[in-house]
């Protein structure tokens, strides 16, 4: 008896807790940072955190949506999941742009969040939300936990999920009274996922019809996208189109992903890409889009876009293929080692030497232009020299908007992962925090966020997490005293009705300070060099506030509604 | 065109929300939709009847499908060999001898009279979809009071004819 009561004893010493258990789960997925905000469905969670020697870091955010965004720019930079964790209701309600954003870029994300104990669920009980309801549309998979024993079976699984095949967001909710419930310290995580099994290696049969119609081709061209990233496909891409001398385009979010200062490269390509690469698009006899979704932004209209070509699309996503462009040459599998079956493919070099030199022709005798401004400093400018001065070694972070698609622009990545935007969602208010991330997630990197004005002010509390952090984040706003983008299409389009687009801002060198960083400002051409010289030279946060021409316009442009080849603003 | 698409799905909770939510935000048109366990204990098999443009339309439907991470397998058998079955029940307003006029068109389609009270009796026909709308339009003069369908289900038959049929043409729903 005493024996027996003894065991029981020393049993219930053992047990943890659902938290304990969720953390031991997090480190046994080699997470290195969660982003997070507490309250009070996660108490249980920050308490276990607190008590524990988890062997990750917390970086607390003043918003979850400065969270998530943060969690997007480390899974950016280091291709590894981002981590989130929120509370219930309102909590997990501010994640939802962050969420949307991360499935719509194919970032891979694990988010958690508190929810209400099991017992109270479809009660509207305090700080209760549908989470499952509310995420189901935005997220690759999600899961409420309805008993701790499977706990470290989801969390692997969502991990999983989150960073293979075409890598996404995964909600995993988890009711307060699991966090609490006791436990003994088994921990079993293996699983079977019989609807889950993403194709990395492409059919040869597919290979083979791209390798033929690539050797008869007399206009060929690559189109690379994100997913070429995500494959860390960079080197294999470049051999395969130096191999073939084949003209490469970008997308917004695949640039870096084929070297921007490589003599093949047209740049990027889409409604403000440039004429070379959105020419070859159009007159194309062979376009081999490798990882990129035929996003609206980047065909214009559908009925002009590549209307020559035939289409090859290699994703590992089947959904992608077919979805928008019709495909005659659909492989479906990891870019990666398509590229790397095409290298050792025999193919006869194609006979394409008059289209390759047309193209990048068109490359020299139409770059991108700008009129420079005399008195003001001009945005394009201002990019150009952040990208002079950083060498182009810099990770750029950007909010959304004429900003934005001047440094897509202006800033040539050579490397992947160095390019953190939001593409497909086009979320304002994301490229502060993400640089908060992506200085995480690469300690040792200049990290840039270029922002507008209007952006910044979306998510611009997060200002504490760098001075509490002392993470040396430049803050560059781009500041036209202006919702720029919206500007420019009330000019162009709106007849120059400039409703609700022209900003009063507060003073933000002031607001920096008062967030105990360095703030700056500058207004004058020659102060450029000197200031940027001076910041990325600092071992601190900074934010300067650039004053730029707020009538600049973003060029070229195909206008909504029309084709590749129906670009306005090619030349001055 | 209508194509009968079914889905081998893993029986978790929120599938169904998961797939209907995904149909309706990509725009497809579904005309029905069965949900029933399997053969298999966690696996629940998905019949969904659909309407769509063009092959390309079709094709987005089954690859969307088979993206849904509990979905294990997708087959489009409108081309197939099946069989393909729904159940209605209808209530239909009728006494003294409209009743015996009812059960008289309701024989030749082998439906039978599950519910009688004072002023209705409820049928019940299964078939395949046209024979049910066959069924319903004979009685609709009879004022129909509440019809219920519950969506075609369906499987490939056991054996596939070595050319290729189409039963869409007697599946004329
Ligand atoms: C959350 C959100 N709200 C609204 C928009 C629409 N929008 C796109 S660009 C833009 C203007 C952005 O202004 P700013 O941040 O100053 O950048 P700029 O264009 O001036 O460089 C707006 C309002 C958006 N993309 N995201
Ligand atoms: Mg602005």
């Amino acid at each position: 008896m005493k024996a027996e009561v003894k065991q029981e004893v020393e049993r219930a010493k053992e047990m943890i807790t659902g938290a304990d258990l969720l953390i031991e789960s997090l480190a046994d997925a080699q997470v290195d940072t969660v982003f997070g905000y507490p309250g009070g469905a996660v108490l249980p969670i920050y308490d276990a955190l607190y008590r524990s020697e988890a062997p990750f870091k917390h970086i607390l955010s003043r918003h979850e949506q400065g969270s998530i965004h943060a969690a997007e720019g480390y899974a950016r930079v280091t291709g590894k999941p981002g981590v989130v964790l929120a509370t219930s209701g309102p909590g997990a309600t501010n994640l939802i742009t962050g969420i949307t954003d991360a499935m719509m870029d194919s970032l891979p994300l694990v988010i958690f969040t508190g929810q209400v104990a099991k017992g109270v669920i479809g009660t509207d009980a305090f700080q209760e939300s549908d989470v499952m309801g509310i995420t189901t549309p935005i997220t690759k998979y999600n899961y409420q936990v309805s008993q701790l024993s499977e706990l470290p079976r989801i969390v692997k699984e969502a991990f999983h999920i989150a960073s293979t095949g075409r890598p996404g967001p995964v909600v995993v909710d988890i009711p307060k009274n699991i966090s609490q419930e006791l436990t003994p310290p088994n921990f079993k995580n293996d699983f079977y996922l019989p609807g889950y099994q993403p194709t990395k290696r492409p059919n040869p049969l597919q290979i083979r019809k791209l390798a033929d119609a690539l050797s008869r081709s007399k206009k060929p061209m690559l189109l690379t996208g994100a997913g070429a990233v995500f494959a860390k496909a960079s080197e294999e891409l470049k051999d395969f189109a130096e191999k073939f001398q084949l003209p490469v385009a970008n997308t917004l979010l695949g640039l870096g992903g084929f070297p921007g200062t490589n003599g093949l490269s047209l740049g990027m390509a889409g409604m403000h890409g440039t004429y070379a690469a959105n020419m070859g698009m159009y007159e194309a006899d062979l376009l081999i889009n490798i990882g990129a979704r035929f996003d609206d932004r980047l065909t214009g209209n559908l009925e002009h876009f590549a209307p020559h070509a035939k289409v090859a699309h290699i994703d590992i996503d089947p959904a992608e293929i077919g979805k928008n462009v019709p495909t005659a040459i659909p492989v479906v599998g990891d870019a990666k080692e398509a590229l790397q079956a095409l290298l050792d493919s025999p193919i006869d070099q194609p006979d394409h030497q008059a289209w390759k030199e047309k193209l990048l022709n068109n490359k020299r005798d139409y770059p991108l232009w700008y009129e420079r401004s005399t008195d003001v400093i001009s945005p394009q400018w201002l990019t150009e020299q952040v990208y002079r001065m950083s060498e182009g070694e810099a990770i750029i972070t950007t909010d959304v908007g004429q900003h934005q698609m001047w440094a897509a622009q202006y800033y040539a990545f050579d490397k992947p992962n160095r390019w953190v935007t939001s593409g497909g969602l086009g979320t304002m208010g994301f490229g502060f925090p993400a640089a908060i991330g992506a200085q995480l997630g690469a300690p040792e990197d200049l990290v840039v966020a270029l922002v507008g004005d209007g952006g910044f002010q979306m998510t611009l509390q997060e200002l504490s997490v760098l001075k509490e952090k002392n993470l040396p984040v430049k803050v560059i706003i781009v500041n036209n005293e202006a919702l720029g983008m919206v500007r420019q299409w009330q000019e162009s389009f709106y007849e120059e009705r400039y409703s609700e687009s022209i900003i009063a801002n507060p003073d933000f060198v002031k607001l920096a300070e008062s967030y105990g960083i360095r703030g700056m400002k500058v207004d004058k051409e020659e102060d450029v060099a000197s200031v940027l010289e001076d910041i990325f030279d600092y071992d601190g946060p900074v934010v300067v506030d650039c004053r730029v021409e707020q009538k600049e316009c973003v060029y070229p442009m195909i206008a909504p509604g029309k084709g590749i080849h129906e670009m306005i603003g090619v030349t001055k | 065109m209508k194509r009968i698409i079914t889905a081998t799905v893993q029986n978790q909770s929120g599938v169904l929300n998961r797939v209907t939510g995904m149909l309706n935000k990509r725009q497809f048109n579904i005309d029905s939709i069965s949900v029933g366990s399997s053969e298999t204990e966690g696996i629940a098999k998905m019949t969904f009847v659909v309407e769509v443009s063009d092959p390309q339309k079709l094709e987005q439907l089954t690859k969307q499908l088979n993206k849904q991470i509990d979905v294990i397998k997708v087959s489009d058998i409108t081309d197939k060999a099946m069989v393909a079955r729904e159940l209605a029940l209808i209530k239909v307003g009728g006494n003294g001898p409209l009743r015996a006029e009812i059960q008289g068109i309701i024989t030749p389609f082998r439906a039978s009279v599950i519910d009688v009270s004072k002023d209705s009796l409820t049928i019940q026909v299964t078939g395949k979809p046209d024979k049910v709308e066959a069924l319903i339009t004979l009685l609709r003069p009879y004022g129909i009071k509440e019809l219920t369908k519950t969506g075609v289900t369906a499987f490939l038959r056991g054996q596939q004819p070595a050319k290729q049929v189409t039963e869409i043409n007697s599946f004329s729903i």
